[in-house]
């Protein structure tokens, strides 16, 4: 386990270096961005760029810079002049909430699909749920968004058409209907997935020796299902699950766009426009932490459940 | 509900199974591919019955359709009877009792016939528990009583299947077939995948038990030496049917097929995989179920065949007393 | 089994490997999901082709354009306007010819780097596949989205760049898929004896391991073009698409950014959308009709 740990931690050292050195490719001067259209004396800007530690050398900027992060300043947005950080905060709830609920969703209808789509297979449900599948993946998680929008904010007016609530109203009620639209966005786009692989590992497992054995028992078909095919048929899914808690987590940067909602991924788009180099940096390295934890989790948690892998 | 009872008690002097032009075939989309063509014996309470073939011979066909444990796509006709009741008409809920509680299964290749992710206690407590709740309190002594049993320490029972060894698993499946003090006990294959001193002691384990708990027993394998020492009676299928039949130590020694001639003379060579599939000597492969030519289906392998052999296959005729084989040479001078 | 350093054995070789090839078209051909896409693609990559002959590159110009603005498909113009007037026709056959593209580019240099890494790292083996495989590890972590965004933003906006992006955030997964079949089939006893009987390194790699995980690179390709395409029409959405050229992630943004949704002008919308829809479907069904054709066990699902 320390191993893993380790390799997490060199991992999240590369995205770290990466991260500073991908910037540092921008040749247009930052400061220079900074006052675009202002008239500033050359020697202001020198004197922003000391005070940016822009003037030191490529070696130093970089000790620099890791310190900082590592402590935790992780530099100033262009467009707010507010710490990268505390913008990070803010909208960090707004993501998590989008993007936990759905995952959750997605993970729980997929596999309650998968496992009858094994259980029936090659009858309509199976074939059906596997073309739902196939078509969910097919369009791009953002294309899901403008048409439920179009559909159900526009064209039926049930909901409304983005951010999380009225401007004149709010409350959790409020939010929660402005939350359906991105959330079952994010939902259609990634349950196909559960669903598939519950269905091809759950349909490994039914070909395995035990089950006989357990039907030999005496064991009634549903208990056979509930106790011995689905146990071990479910731990790809959990692998799964952890790893794409990461990457819908970047995923949701797209979606938020669609709905304006308020989170890290609205965030991103919004920084792109700049570009706000701060932001994207702090962005970019919250996105990588955020997948370098959820694998490390899921390596902890499958080496858990897998016997296998726990005791071996 | 089946309650458990200790083996022997129940009343009937019939045969404890009875099996009558049992035909197995398979549905594929090529159409029926037939494994079990017509097989029928009997086996007292206490007796034992060893089966031998090549691989798709339809030992296992034969040994799963008796608890009617085959996938859905096989087409089963014919009777089986267990203890005397009709194992087809059972309603699905008598069935659940008597499996495990009448007769338990054991299979090959241990490591896949145990569900992976349960400590072995759960998965023989599962069996007990599941026929008897009132048990629930005194399961764990059970279950520590039948490793004893088949000679593993307690503690193996908090262990996963892939901590122990290939010997190992194979001695908790047979625990755990014990678990209901079933009459009898169906082995199919149950020393193919270890090694040869392993298997001397599974073997010896094996014998033991049906002697100290009276089981019958049914012994499938494809390895003749190995049901010699074991079985009263032998029986030798090839391409679906029994070719043979008789008492094991007769057949062996003055094998009246030439397919269990082959057989018995392909004296296996310790360790040698080889000698694991197929008899030394013979030439040919099994026939494909698929394409089976008219005639007695071991015409293309035997050296003495006939003109009239691939004209029409076989039935069983009377060879000696006790004795039957199911070729065209059987009672002529040689 | 044919050796490898007999001379003249390369015509049998080849046939054996052509009547291989056929056996497996027509396997293929037999799935219906397999003929379904393919004649699905081999539509859209004729109706991409033929752009310049159908409809004139003229029409995406947009000082040039002429019909009536976001206007819905009339026989003049079968999928409707966009707010400048051009047809969206026009924009539909050449932002096909775009996310094709850049689908199959990007695609060519993940499985490339991929298959470099993951052959050189299996066949190696001891430090060297350490060190390519942790390599591997960090790049599979980098989120694709984010990293796209970064580089985009600090390279120039061009379709070079989104087939880079794509490129690089794709490849560790083909690395590692063919590792461990490199690492399979060089345990194989043919392997063996071509070693024994003095072949090269080079020629190993490139008589035998090489032909063996071939099938399972094709197969690869066909699902990894469509996340291409996928990727490419996020990254147009989010505005970091070639502004100079046409795709249906661009389009798709230009509906967006103009309102189309709340407007219900739907045509700007659903034809490219339903245009990567159908693309992507093709692919990933060509991909599993391939997949069943290759491996036999997953014939039966």
């Amino acid at each position: 386990m320390a191993r893993r740990v380790f390799a997490a931690l060199l991992s999240l050292i590369f995205v770290l270096t990466l991260n500073f050195f991908l910037f540092r490719v921008v040749k247009s001067d930052p400061v220079g961005s900074l006052f675009r259209g202002r008239n500033v004396s050359p020697e202001a800007k020198d004197r922003l760029r000391t005070e940016f530690g822009l003037d030191k050398s490529l070696p130093a900027q970089f000790t620099a810079y890791m310190g900082q992060t590592l402590r935790g300043n992780l530099g100033v947005s262009y467009a707010t002049r507010r710490s990268v950080g505390s913008e990070i905060l803010d909208k960090l709830g707004p993501t998590l909430v989008l993007v936990g609920i759905s995952t959750l969703l997605s993970a729980a209808i997929g596999v309650l699909m998968g496992i009858k789509a094994a259980w029936q297979r090659n009858s309509s449900f199976d074939r059906g749920s596997t073309a739902a599948s196939m078509l969910t993946y097919a369009a791009p998680d953002f294309y899901i968004g403008i048409l439920l929008l179009a559909i159900f904010a526009f064209w039926l007016r049930w909901l409304p058409t983005g951010g999380i609530e009225n401007p004149d109203g709010g409350g959790l009620f409020d939010q929660a209907k402005h939350l359906i639209l991105p959330c079952v966005t994010l939902t259609l786009g990634y349950f196909g997935e559960y669903a598939i692989i519950m269905r091809s590992s759950l349909l490994e497992v039914v070909n395995e020796d035990y089950l006989v054995t357990a039907r030999a028992k005496g064991l009634r078909d549903a208990l056979v299902r509930r106790r011995h095919a689905v146990p071990n048929a479910v731990l790809p899914v959990v692998t799964l699950f952890a790893i794409n808690l990461g990457f819908v987590l970047s995923g949701s940067i797209a979606v938020e766009t669609v709905f304006s909602w308020p989170g890290l991924g609205l965030a991103t788009s919004d920084a792109l426009r700049g570009p706000d180099y701060p932001m994207l940096q702090g962005l970019f390295l919250v996105f990588s932490g955020a997948i370098i934890l959820t694998n490390l989790a899921t390596d902890l948690i499958y080496g858990y459940l897998d016997p296998r892998v726990s005791t071996s | 509900m089946s309650t458990v009872e200790a083996a022997g008690t129940r009343g009937g002097v019939g045969p404890i199974l009875s099996v009558r032009d049992l035909h197995v075939s398979y549905e594929t989309r090529e159409g029926p591919v037939p494994a079990v063509r017509g097989i029928s014996f009997d086996l007292g309470p206490g007796e034992t019955l060893g089966i031998a073939g090549e691989s798709g011979c339809g030992k296992s066909s034969m040994a799963a359709a008796v608890l009617r444990l085959l996938p859905p796509e096989a087409v089963v006709s014919g009777e089986v009877r267990l203890d005397g009741e009709d194992v087809f008409a059972m309603t699905p809920g008598r069935l659940r009792a008597v499996r495990w509680t009448e007769a338990a299964i054991i299979f090959q290749g241990a490591m896949h016939a145990l569900n992976p992710v349960w400590k072995v206690k759960h998965q023989i407590g599962e069996a007990i528990e599941l026929h008897d709740p009132k048990v629930a309190g005194k399961t764990r002594t059970r279950v520590d009583e039948l490793l004893e049993q088949v000679g593993l320490p307690a503690r193996r029972a908090e262990a996963y299947p892939h901590q122990l060894s290939g010997g190992q698993r194979q001695r908790v499946m047979i625990a755990m077939a014990l678990a209901c003090r079933p009459r009898l006990l169906i082995a199919d294959e149950p020393t193919t995948a270890l090694d040869v001193m392993v298997q001397a002691q599974v073997l010896a384990l094996l014998a033991e038990l049906q002697t100290d708990l009276g089981l019958a027993m049914v012994f499938i394998t494809h390895d003749l030496s190995v049901l010699t020492s074991c079985c009263r009676e032998l029986a030798i299928m090839y391409a679906g049917r029994i070719v043979e039949r008789g008492p094991s130590h007769q057949v062996f020694v003055d094998p009246r097929h030439p397919y269990t001639r082959a057989l018995a003379a392909a004296f296996p060579t310790v360790g040698d995989p080889r000698f694991r599939k197929a008899p030394l000597g013979l030439p040919g492969d099994p026939p494909d179920p698929r394409a089976r030519p008219g005639g007695c289906p071991f015409t293309p392998r035997c050296p003495d065949a006939q003109s009239e052999c691939s004209a029409e296959e076989p039935n069983l005729r009377v060879a000696g007393p006790g004795r039957e084989a199911a070729c065209v040479l059987v009672g002529r001078t040689r | 089994m044919t050796s490898a350093t007999v001379p003249g054995r390369g015509s049998i070789t080849w046939t054996r490997r052509r009547r291989a090839a056929a056996a497996v078209w027509k396997q293929y051909w037999s799935s219906t999901q397999g003929r379904a896409g393919l004649i699905i693609l081999i539509l859209f990559f004729g109706v991409a082709l033929a752009a310049p002959l159908i409809s004139p590159s003229s029409g995406l110009d947009v000082t040039q354009a002429g019909g009536p603005i976001l206007h819905s498909p009339t026989a003049g113009y079968p999928m409707g306007t966009d707010e400048f007037g051009r047809s969206i026709w026009t924009l539909f056959i050449w932002g096909a010819r775009v996310s094709l593209a850049v689908g199959i580019a990007a695609t060519v240099v993940a499985v490339g780097i991929g298959t470099v890494v993951g052959v050189v790292a299996g066949y190696a083996g001891g430090r060297t596949e350490g060190g390519l495989m942790r390599v591997t590890e960090w790049f599979l972590v980098i989120p694709f989205l984010p990293l796209a965004i970064v580089l985009a933003s600090v390279l120039s906006r061009s379709l070079f760049t989104i087939v880079l992006v794509i490129g690089i955030t794709s490849w560790p997964g083909i690395a590692r898929l063919l590792r461990s079949q490199v690492i399979s089939v060089k345990e194989r006893t043919f392997v063996e004896r071509a070693r024994a009987l003095g072949a090269g390194n080079s020629r190993i790699i490139g008589r035998h391991i090489l032909p063996s995980v071939m099938p399972l690179i094709f197969a690869n390709l066909t699902l990894t073009v469509p996340i291409a395409i996928l990727s490419e029409s996020t990254l147009a959405f989010l505005g970091l698409g070639d502004p100079l050229r046409v795709s249906w992630g661009q389009t798709l943004q230009a509906s967006f950014d103009a309102g189309a949704t709340s407007l219900g002008a739907w045509w700007y919308y659903i034809f490219p959308g339903f245009g990567i829809i159908f693309v992507v479907l093709a692919f990933t069904m060509c991909g599993r009709a391939l997949e069943a054709v290759l491996n036999p066990r997953l014939r039966d699902r």
